[in-house]
Order: structure tokens, then sequence, then C-alpha cells
């Protein structure tokens, strides 16, 4: 089991330094701050609510995800198997779920230094009043997880093709569908037509829907479970994927 | 127990209705260096890959240091080194991490990754290079770079997908002597389809073609099954007539003899053999009645090359 985890490990760090070995990580950064940003105080008219919360910086969240999640998660396996590393890879004695994993926790510990650097705003809020910052902290544990369970998606994806773009655009329309799929258009239109149950199942596979009961600081098992079975499919299937698509 | 580092049977893998690799057997023994040989497209590298395990073979069995391949795959990978094809690697690392990542995931603990690291420096002269990134190495460094991971954790199977590809001659030679030096306690195979790579370093020669195995021997072997292939060619500047034409056949004590006009006043006499390799100056004694005018005489020994040409060659036909 050590050595398991021990090979895991090794996978994870060779995979994040990657993201600081090349200038990917910076832009990143600096582009997830500047829209992070940009959109609570323009879009969200953070001063203008005038209230001490966070609900003008996550609830852009989905959708600044839609974007960025496939930026960090298109190379995953995509440029493994342009490269033909993936053949070093596969060759060495590692399951392909440790390399599943390693790859995707290196990738979602990024995202969780990306969410740590918009810290600022937090201490922000709390020096302009007293806000409630239970609610905020489960709203940063809610937003980690469902930026996993993008990266776990574009993860699954990447391993379909060589091409990184490719790999973006399917992630990302992929990710829109899921966000969709809360949205009260879709769920009004297809509750129009359909018995109860199908509105309550889309509803239920929304990203928006549960990223929406977070942020009012309600964080019930139920969302827990959503975003961490979404994890574990979507990496169960990107283990097939790698099996399958290898020697394309 | 078999003693064999590789043993392979039945090997048979296709992608949809094309068979790339057909019934192939294959073992390959400590202290062994086999050349797998064949054209493009042959078969070789998909055989190399279901070897290592990257590829799972449709039929047939791998046993890497008697251990079964499909039942145990982390085990067995455990004694491989490879350099795939193209020996890709991580540009974007410096050759010191990709080299420690490899080792690592090999399983060497802190003190034999170092000095493994150290040999691979020495041992494969990467020291000027060890903390560059690797997408700004040469070729022939990338190469070498690939060979050090395959040898990162001192296997004893190496399984080297064209390791000379792309290099220069001297690079060549230098890859050459490091196989040569690393083969005496290791069961190694190489792919290439540089028919002096094979006489330079191999024990064993395997040609296939069409994904089936043609030869299975020794370079040594395989010329002795291709004697008649050594000619000798003895150039005369006479006019040859029919008559002396029938002297000369009946002179010669050897399997087969044919005369060709080279000009106006010179023949060349073409001696080969099924059983043995004609011996010049035992025709020059057998023809010295004839009173000849002799101006040259050389022996072709037959090559490797033409060996695989005349194999692959008959195969295609067929």
């Amino acid at each position: 089991m050590n050595n398991y985890l021990n090979k895991t490990y090794i996978i994870l760090d060779r995979e994040l330094k990657g993201y600081f070995r090349t200038p990917l990580a910076s832009i990143f950064l600096l582009v997830f701050l500047a829209l992070s940003s940009g959109m609570t105080f323009f879009l969200g008219r953070f001063f203008e609510r005038d209230q001490a919360d966070l609900t003008a910086f996550f609830s852009w969240h989905p959708w600044l995800f839609l974007v960025l999640m496939p930026a960090i998660g298109m190379r995953l396996w995509a440029e493994e198997r342009r490269s033909g590393t993936i053949e070093l890879l596969i060759t060495l004695p590692v399951t392909n779920t440790q390399l599943v994993v390693g790859k995707f926790l290196a990738s979602w510990i990024f995202t969780l230094i990306a969410l740590f650097l918009t810290m600022p705003i937090w201490i922000t809020v709390n020096y302009l009043g007293e806000p409630d910052n239970h609610v905020i902290l489960i709203s940063y544990f809610g937003s980690w997880l469902m930026a996993g369970a993008f990266l776990a998606l574009t993860s699954c994806l990447s391993a379909l093709t060589k091409n990184q773009v490719i790999a973006f655009i399917i992630s990302s329309i992929s990710g829109f569908v899921l966000i969709m799929a809360g949205f009260n258009l879709v769920l009004s239109a297809v509750r129009s037509w359909s018995p109860n149950w199908i509105t309550e199942t889309i509803s239920s596979m929304s990203f928006l829907s549960h990223f929406s009961r977070i942020q009012m600081g309600v964080f019930d098992l139920s969302t827990l479970v959503f975003f961490i079975s979404m994890i574990i499919l979507c990496l169960w299937i990107n283990v097939q994927l790698v099996q399958v698509k290898k020697a394309d | 127990m078999s003693d064999k580092l590789i043993n392979a049977t039945n090997l048979k893998k296709s992608f949809d209705q094309f068979i790339a690799v057909d019934n192939i057997d294959l073992s390959v023994s400590r202290g062994e260096v086999v050349g797998f040989l064949g054209p493009n497209g042959a078969g070789k590298s998909t055989t190399m890959k279901m070897l290592t395990g990257f590829l799972e073979p449709d039929n047939g069995q791998i046993f890497i240091n008697n251990i079964n391949l499909k039942s145990d795959p982390l085990k067995a990978k455990e004694f491989i080194g490879y350099l795939p094809e193209g020996a890709p690697s991580y540009s974007d690392m410096i050759v010191a991490d990709f080299l420690s990542f490899i080792g690592k995931m090999r399983g060497l603990n802190h003190n034999s990754l170092n000095n493994r690291l150290e040999e691979m420096a020495n041992q494969i002269n990467l020291k000027e290079m060890w903390n560059r990134p690797i997408e700004t190495l040469s070729k022939g460094f990338k190469r070498r770079v690939g060979i050090a991971q395959a040898l990162i954790h001192d296997p004893d199977i190496l399984i080297l997908d064209e390791p000379t590809d792309g290099l220069d001659p001297n690079q060549k030679h230098e890859m050459r002597n490091l196989i040569k030096r690393i083969s005496t306690n290791k069961a190694i195979v190489i792919s290439t389809h540089i028919l002096e790579e094979v006489e330079a370093v191999c024990s064993r020669a395997v040609i296939i073609a069409n994904g089936k195995l043609l030869a299975n021997d020794t370079p040594k072997n395989l010329e002795n099954k291709f004697l008649n292939k050594n000619t000798l060619s003895i150039k005369v500047s006479n006019k040859i007539n029919n008559v002396i034409s029938k002297d000369i056949k009946s002179l010669i004590k050897y399997d087969d003899v044919k005369i060709q006009k080279t000009d106006i006043s010179t023949h060349t006499i073409l001696v080969s053999d099924n059983k043995k390799v004609p011996n010049l100056i035992t025709v020059l004694k057998q023809i010295s009645k004839l009173k000849l005018d002799v101006t040259e005489a050389n022996f072709q020994k037959v090559s490797l090359e033409e060996i695989f040409r005349s194999i692959t060659s008959d195969n295609n036909s067929k």
C-alpha cells in the first residue's frame, strides 16, 4: 500500500512541478486572479452590494472554471499521447489507476494554490465588515470540489485525443452542458413536457444547482457525494480510456 | 524454471483487419543480444510493445524472467528497461530530474538512485548536459537520455527500439560500444533496419516481415544458409566461344558456373556453390590449362543485407 501511494505521489510531484517548469502556471494564476477579481468587483458589483459576503466572488466560479479547468487539464493525457511518453509511463511498474490519480491530484492541488491566492479578497471583506466566515470557508471548499469535478472530466476527455486544443474544446462543451443542466431556462423547458423526476434528475446533475446551495452555506451530504462520485466516475472512465486509446 | 529471461510463444496481434504480428515465438537468454530485423511495418515495434507490456497480445504468452507478464505485469515490468521508438521523454525537464523521476518510479531508494545517476552520467557521457532541459539537447544526447532511463534500474532485460536511428556515424559507433559493454549480463533485444548494426553487436538475428518470423539464427549460421550467395568473379581478356565455355564449366568443380560477356574482348566467370565457399586458387588451378588471361579476380562474400533482402523478398513474393 505504501509503495502504491508512493508511486502515485511521485507522479503527482512530477506533474505539479511540471506546471511551474513552463510559464503556464504563472500565466494561469495571473489570468485566474485577474478574472476572478474583475468579475467580483465589476460584474459582481462587490462594493455596490454593500454586503459583507463573498457571493459576488463565488457566483462566477462555475463560469470561470468552465474555461480555466480545461486549460489546466487539457494536457494531462493528450500531451502524453502526442509526445509518445505514454509508452514510457505504461511500461513502468505502475498501474493505470496510479497514473490517472497522480496526474489528477496534481492538477487539483494546482487549483487549490490558485484558490489560496484569492485570499486577499477574503481578508478585504473581513476588513470592511463582519462576514460569515463559516459560509466563506464552505464556499471555498465547494469551489475546490467543483473544480475537481471539472478537472476529472477534462482529464478523462483529454485521454480521447492527442490534440490539446480538441481536449480543451470538448471539455468546455461538456462542462457547459453540466452547468446548464441546472439553469432555470433549461429546467423550465424540460419541465413543460417531462415528468417531475426527470427535471429533478437533470437538476441534480447540475454543477450550478449544487454550487448554489454551497454558496448559501448549505453543504449537505448529497452535494459532497455528487462531486466526489462525479470525480470517481470520470477518473474510472479515464483509466479505461487510457487502456483503450494508449496505442492509437 | 527456464533460464530464458524472455520467453514469448505464439504472439499474435491484430489492429482491426490488419495482422501486425502473426504467431511469433521468441526467447532470449542472459548474455544474448538479439537483433530484430525487418522492413518498415514488419511488426518489430508491435512485438517489442507486447514484450514490454505496453500492448496486450491477442494470443500467446509472454514470460519475463519466468513471470507471466499478463498475470503479474507490475512484477514482470521491474526486470525490463525499455527505449521506445524515437526515445520519447519529458522535454521540459532537465536531464537529472527526468532520470531521477524514472529511477524513483522504478523503485530505487535514495542512495541507490544517487549511485545509479552518477553511473549513468559517467557511463553514458551525460555529465555536460546534466542540468540542461531535454528539449535543448541534440538528437544524439536525447537518445542517450533515452538509453539512460532504460538502464537506470540496471535491468536484466533491455529492449531498445531503433536505438541508433538518426544518430551520426560516431554516435552510432559509441552506442554500439555501449550495448556491447553492457551485454554480458543482460538479455538485450534491439530492433533496427541497419544490418551492419546486427553484424556489429548481435549474437542472434531475428528477421520478421509482414508479422511473421522468417529467420532466427546467429549471423554466422544465416550466412552459412546462404552460401550460394558467395560469389567468385574472375575477369578474363579472352573471347570465349561455346567450346571454351563448355571446357570452363567442366573444369570448375563447383555447383554453379556462369560466363558473362563484359565487353567485346573480356568475359567474367562467376562461380558459386550451395555447400561451400568457392576458393579462388582452386578455381585458377582448375582453369590453368586453358591459358586464359586473368585480368581481375575478386570474391564477394554474402552480406547480411543480401540475406535480409533474399528472405524478405521471398516472403513478399509468396
